[in-house]
């Protein structure tokens, strides 16, 4: 059975355990008349009927997805022949592969030995039969649920209840998924980083002061022995992120000013949209409007000036990435500026005060945590954007505070490290791993604290 | 920064009759022995809303003015038009003849800066700002530059903070957030903010309607002191406080006043249905 078609079965099966458990909660109270003699509303039986027909037969599916196709494998393996049987696991699943590629027909160049052939046909054969078994343990698993539950109906039955426990833990199942999503990403990081500083010493990884990640291919190559200080690495990333946010911060505050404080409603009605589009522009487009327009102007701009500015220079990718934050400084600090009580305002205008100096001596000091909060987790962002110093910072790991020198960041060094066929041993590829591990701790680090400053700010007005 | 609102002035209409008697149709003198402030055919409008009609009142120095009424009948946007806080509210519009010892108070000279100094006010609720205690009163002398020196901006602080009856309580914690005093206290924080810039008038918003009984008797003790250097309007919706605290009553009822007199006479023997109805409790 096609899987599509057991889904579509399946879903019927569920809806019709709804109807059916509904009808037959109405018929046990008596009629619509009767439904104050149920525990729980019709639906809910209804409800708890779909549940208990589904659940089970998607938890089948769910294992069936983790462990059914080693299952088939393993069976495969007792049908080889003998030499195939005492090989590696490294060989073995090649051989394996060659079986799949023979039993889907694909004739992927190169002479396949002829005693796989029946291996293959025993493989198509093995999938077939656990599809069907599968489609009908589901298909079993649902219409007894469901009809286990329909059986069960009684006008005491606190159907609700249960229903609500189930779509609790249904909740809980989705959420503690994203926390260990999470987990999982961190965990692989922290693998292949460990690796790293196997070869490493993390010592030489964070205080190091040259990067150089070239590692040689022959052991008789020259001067390729590879230097891993991730020093000016961040001291790049830290650069950019201060240009940035050396024009993100004054900007998008003065923003969230007037927006809060002296915009009429129509203009303020027209500014936010107009700043949430800036901040809809894909990064992408920020970073070829910062290697193709800015730095051609900051390099003219700084020949007339007499200055050497690099094409790729801190400036450009900075000034950009600034932009790009602006939106994200302004929404989040018109959003705490907001939130000052009105109340405040106006003790302060009764006393004579102007709205500016309200703004600057009341409602600012009463946002400033909120305010700070925000700005620090635009520094996370910053720290951790990719797409436009890829695009407008330069490769080379230079230790500069000269905004106009190129400079390099953790994450294009990344991308660099990855990009292309690398092997997964040397140290040059795991490096990136080590680098994202650093990065994720570094902007982890703010958002927690930005986090922190923010919800004390909330508990001071809520 | 540049930015100012010193000069804005909302267009309004001056009207020219000056009455001497009665607003619309008010029962009782509106007349103050000395007045420092004059309204005369107050007109209010929210939008499409009448929110006051044709109001005409006085408030004299060394006397303090009670204004009652049910929620709603325009109490508290009359205050707020006497220091022009409907300035902020975009929608409201404001006409009619106000005088601050003869002068125009929506002139478009007049500087609300200067008119809010010499027209202070106490709001509903305590309304401190995120600062010392300290800082709270020194706010308005220092945006108005009242004191030449450290010592003299010292001076005023413990001046107001005695003048509000609070100096005693908080003399040895001035460093303290002003918020994380008592309700009670607040208020009278607020109170001190608000004589620190030695106002001519001080306006007070239902200032004890958020305040249990005790923080009340010791604001209506304050108030009853402060009359002697300042003229006081005060909103409140209790009528034993109206009695308490005030010379004269004035009774507002959707947007009309509809009586003012001396306070004994408000309460014992109202001129008017309404009034009477309202004080005796019958409504309201």
């Amino acid at each position: 059975m096609r899987l599509t078609t057991m889904l579509l079965l399946f879903a019927t099966l569920v809806i019709l355990a709804y109807f059916a458990a509904r009808r037959r909660a109405i018929a046990m109270a008596g009629g619509h008349r009767g439904i104050r003699n149920l525990h729980s509303l019709p639906a809910h039986h209804g409800y708890y009927a779909a549940l208990c027909s589904a659940l089970p037969a998607l938890l089948v599916l769910a294992l069936w997805a983790l462990v059914g196709d080693r299952v088939v494998m393993g069976q495969v393996i007792t049908t080889l022949p003998e030499p195939y049987r005492s090989m590696e696991a490294s060989e073995l699943s090649l051989v394996l592969n060659e079986v799949r590629a023979l039993a889907s027909g694909q004739a992927m160049g190169g002479e396949r030995p002829p005693e796989l052939e029946p291996v293959a046909g025993r493989f198509l054969a093995l999938h077939s039969a656990s599809r069907w078994l599968l489609s009908a343990v589901v298909l079993a698993l649902a219409l007894a649920g469901g009809a286990l539950a329909c059986w069960t109906i009684r006008p005491q039955l606190r159907a609700r209840n249960r229903v609500e426990a189930m779509v609790k833990a249904l909740l809980i199942g989705a959420s503690t998924l994203a926390v260990f999503t999470t987990v999982g990403i961190l965990l692989s990081v922290i693998f292949e980083a460990v690796r790293f500083f196997g070869q490493v010493p993390i010592i030489d990884f964070l205080f190091g002061l040259e990067w150089s990640p070239q590692t040689a291919l022959r052991p008789d190559q020259v001067g390729s022995s590879g230097a891993f200080g991730a020093v000016p690495l961040f001291a790049g990333t830290l650069l950019i992120s201060a240009i940035a946010m050396a024009v993100a911060v004054p900007i998008g505050l003065m923003v969230a000013i007037y927006l809060s404080e002296y915009a009429e409603p129509r203009m303020r009605a027209l500014v936010k949209p107009l700043l949430e589009v800036l901040a809809g522009i894909p990064t992408v487009v920020y970073g070829y409007f910062a290697a193709l327009t800015v730095a051609p102007l900051l390099r003219e701009g700084g020949e007339a000036l007499g200055l050497d500015v690099a094409s790729e220079s801190a400036l450009g990718a900075g000034l950009v990435m600034g932009v790009m934050i602006i939106p994200f400084i302004s929404s989040l600090s018109d959003d705490v500026i907001n939130a000052v009580p009105q109340s405040l305002r106006d003790g302060s205008l009764a006393l004579g005060a102007t709205t500016s100096e309200t703004t600057r001596r009341v409602v600012i000091p009463a946002a400033l945590p909120g305010i700070v909060g925000g700005v620090l987790l635009a520094v996370s962002r910053a720290i951790g954007e990719t797409m436009i110093v890829v695009m407008a910072a330069g490769l080379s790991a230079r230790l500069t505070v000269n905004p106009l020198e190129a400079v390099t960041t953790v994450t294009v060094q990344i991308v660099t490290l990855l990009v292309g066929d690398q092997e997964f041993d040397s140290p040059k590829t795991l490096a990136a791993f080590a680098l994202g591990l650093v990065l994720f701790i570094v902007t982890l680090v703010l958002n927690i604290v930005a986090l922190l400053v923010v919800r004390r700010y909330r508990e001071q007005y809520e | 920064m540049p930015l100012d609102d010193r000069s804005t002035d909302r267009p309004v209409i001056p009207t020219t009759s000056q009455r001497t008697g009665g607003g619309s149709g008010t029962v009782g003198d509106i007349h103050a022995r000395e007045p420092v402030i004059t309204v005369r055919d107050c007109n209010v409008h929210y939008g499409d809303t009448h929110a006051l009609k044709q109001v005409s009142l006085d408030i004299g120095r060394n006397e303090v003015v009670s204004l009652i009424g049910p929620s709603g009948c325009g109490k508290s946007t009359f205050i707020r038009c006497l220091n022009r806080m409907n300035d902020t509210i975009e929608s409201a519009r404001v006409t009619g003849d106000f005088r601050l010892d003869g002068q125009d108070i929506y002139a478009k000279d007049m500087d609300v800066v200067l008119l809010r100094a010499r027209v202070g006010m106490v709001f509903q609720k305590p309304n401190p700002f995120p600062k010392s205690i300290f800082e709270n009163v020194a706010y308005g002398p220092r945006i108005h530059g009242l004191a030449g020196s450290r010592r003299q901006l010292d001076d005023i602080v413990y001046e107001s903070l005695e003048r509000a009856g609070l100096l005693a309580e908080v003399k040895d914690r001035l460093d303290e957030p002003g918020t994380g005093l008592s309700g009670g206290q607040q208020q009278r924080l607020c109170i001190a903010r608000a004589i620190a810039v030695s106002p001519d008038v001080i306006l007070m918003d239902e200032p004890c309607s958020a305040l249990d009984p005790i923080a009340t008797a010791r604001i209506e003790d304050l108030i009853d002191e402060l009359r002697e250097k300042y003229a006081i309007a005060i909103v409140t919706h209790s009528m034993q406080q109206a009695a308490r605290v005030s010379q004269r009553t004035a009774y507002f009822h959707l947007g009309n006043l509809v009586e003012v007199g001396p306070t004994e006479k408000i309460f014992t023997n109202p001129g008017h249905k309404l009034t009477e109805d309202y004080v005796t409790g019958r409504f309201g």
